[in-house]
């Protein structure tokens, strides 16, 4: 299962490194976001992914899922949700403002 | 309650903060506030630094949890040091901000967003446990991407862009680095870390995350080769923005080095500081030969703050006490001295209305006072005795020539005239020469320019103060660097009675 999730994470990585190396802002966008999934499944499967019972004290249980990386992922969601959120109202004041949504337009603009 | 402490330079600017949103359309009692918390903030500062001076490394764990489980914070000597610094700058800028920041951005959140960063700064100094050095990364960075926008003119849209995407990509790659690190070690806690990674069975992969964290706090502090996007970026915010920027964000990312690499990653001291070694002296050289050719007063400016950075790192790759003294002297000395001077950026751009060197001239006639600040802030920064800056030269010199290395030495020269030469192509640009014509708001008789530079000076004095009173300083920096170089203390503290 880790060895899947591994080839998982680096296929989202890949996709993610392609699609910020692409012009356009919103593509770029989606870029990071994928880049940031990635970096999420990599923390999930750096934790073992399955190890025992959830981790809640119980007599049946013997072993436990480690909590941690679980805590670590919902905040490192909440922050990727807040910048996701950020970057598009910057992609859209940008477009809105500069008339364009293509870096190359960007370039030497003053 | 001698144990809170270590939470009240995150906490002061957090509650400021959150007060700060319920009434953002009244400027006054903004001001008044953050006056206020900024005065208490540096006061706090001070307490903090005497406690650990004092008493040693002060520990808080959250929530009474053991220390490898639950989170720590942890104040040293080193972290302290840079708390008082930050509060220094921040209070200097807020109070040059009542002035010189125009109300639009002053009614769209500006003290609430200067408040979260300097609560993500403080958080970043304090923190023990790396996942949290993440999460307060992410804080002062959002508070910086907006802060950089706030005004949404063109220039600021294009370069905020830029500046958000980079800080993505490495704030991504910093929770790779942390996935692994908890994959090998199984424990976040930094203390925790430096006593488990080397037992680790497998150093290749330490090495690894090594060199990740290294790209991190490179894209971070603006080093060779990420710093490209700092020239640009900085230059487009109110020159408040830029000081703080200029002054704090780019010295967390030295800061971060120096405490991982003299903590956790010691394991391969050859190869991690080779490589450091090879970049802080890059960074040197491109950013003063950067400077060199441009013409625009806070570029110039932006482009120091990469040399500056190279000193740093320099400084942490010899790997002896007196060099990491001359680091943290070096990162301390550069907080201040660098938000003075855009700060003069700010009040020049103010009475000329241009950063453009050439369209400006003859202004220390008028402006004495503004001039001849510039010029102490300027010398200062390029190791004119009896200033600060000196005095990080100095300890540097010493640091390399007692490792022998002979080519550091070389280099702090050199770098030194480059920086010289800058300051003294503003100066003479700016200050000296032909009157030229000035902004027609800065001719009225109502117009004082006076009125703006008592948060400068104020930053330029403890300049001066801190070379003045050097021998005081390097004590404390001295104890701060023994303090790094015997990371047992560290850990020890930190992982304390549940040991």
């Amino acid at each position: 299962m880790e060895a899947l999730m591994a080839v998982v994470t680096g296929f989202i990585f890949a996709a993610g490194t392609y699609m910020l190396l692409s012009r356009s802002l919103l593509r770029i966008l989606f870029g990071t976001s994928l880049l940031t999934h990635g970096a999420l499944l990599l923390l999930i499967t750096m934790g073992k992914l399955k190890r025992g019972e959830a981790p809640v004290l119980r007599e049946s249980a013997i072993a436990y899922a480690d909590p941690l990386p679980q805590a670590m992922i919902l905040t490192a969601i909440v922050i990727g949700f807040a910048l996701t959120a950020l970057i598009i109202v910057f992609s859209f004041r940008a477009y809105q403002t500069l008339g364009t949504d293509d870096t190359e337009d960007l370039k030497g603009m003053e | 309650m001698s144990v809170n402490q270590v939470l009240t330079p995150i906490l002061i600017p957090w509650v400021t903060g959150v007060i700060l949103i319920f009434f953002y359309k009244n400027v006054r009692a903004q001001r008044l506030l953050s006056g206020f918390s900024a005065l208490l903030a540096l006061v706090n500062a001070v307490y903090l630094l005497r406690t650990v001076s004092a008493k040693g490394t002060i520990v808080y764990w959250a929530g009474n949890w053991a220390p490898p489980f639950g989170i720590t914070l942890a104040a040293d000597l080193l972290a302290a040091l840079f708390v008082l610094t930050a509060s220094l700058a921040g209070a200097a800028v807020i109070f040059y901000s009542f002035r010189l920041v125009d109300e639009h951005r002053e009614r769209h959140f500006y003290y609430f967003l200067v408040q979260m960063l300097l609560v993500g700064v403080n958080g970043a100094f304090l923190t023990g446990d790396i996942f949290n050095l993440y999460v307060f990364f992410e804080i002062f960075l959002i508070s910086s991407y907006v802060l950089m926008a706030i005004g949404s003119t063109k220039g600021q849209l294009r370069e905020t862009y830029k500046y958000v995407l980079l800080n993505v990509l490495t704030s991504i790659l910093f929770l790779v680095g942390t996935a692994l690190l908890y994959g090998v070690a199984g424990t976040l806690n930094m203390a925790d870390l430096a006593r488990k990674l080397p037992q680790a069975e497998n150093q290749g992969i330490i090495s690894l995350v090594a060199v990740i964290f290294i790209v991190v706090f490179c894209g971070k502090a603006a080093i060779f080769p990420l710093f490209y996007w700092l020239p640009q970026s900085y230059v487009e915010p109110p020159a408040a923005v830029s000081a703080l920027f200029g002054g704090l964000l780019t010295k967390v990312g030295v800061y971060c080095m120096i405490r991982v690499f003299t903590l956790m990653f010691t394991g391969d001291p050859a190869f991690t500081n080779g490589l450091l070694f090879a970049l802080g002296v890059s960074t040197m050289f491109l950013g003063g030969l950067g400077a060199i050719a441009q013409y625009n007063f806070k570029r110039i400016l932006s482009y120091h703050i990469v040399s500056q950075v190279g000193y740093m790192v320099m400084g942490l790759a010899i790997n002896s006490t007196a060099a990491l003294m001359a680091a943290i002297y070096f990162a301390l000395h550069n907080i201040v001295v660098k938000s003075a001077l855009f700060l003069f950026a700010g009040v020049t751009e103010e009475i000329t209305g241009t950063n453009d060197l050439k369209r400006m001239g003859g202004l220390l006639l008028r402006y004495p006072l503004l001039g001849w600040g510039f010029f102490l802030g300027g010398v200062s920064l390029a190791g004119v005795p009896p200033l600060s800056g000196f005095f990080a030269k100095l300890l540097m010199l010493s640091g390399a020539l007692e490792a022998g290395n002979y080519w550091a030495m070389f280099f702090t020269l050199a770098v030194g005239f480059l920086t010289l030469f800058s300051m003294m192509k503003i100066f003479i640009y700016c200050y000296w020469g032909q009157e030229k014509p000035v902004r027609q708001e800065a001719l009225e008789p109502s117009f004082d320019y006076r009125r703006f530079m008592l948060p400068c000076l104020f930053l330029v004095l403890v300049s001066i103060m801190m070379g003045l009173c050097a021998e005081g300083v390097t004590g404390i920096i001295r104890r701060a660097a023994e303090e790094l170089r015997s990371p047992e203390l560290y850990i020890r503290a930190v992982l304390g009675p549940y040991n």
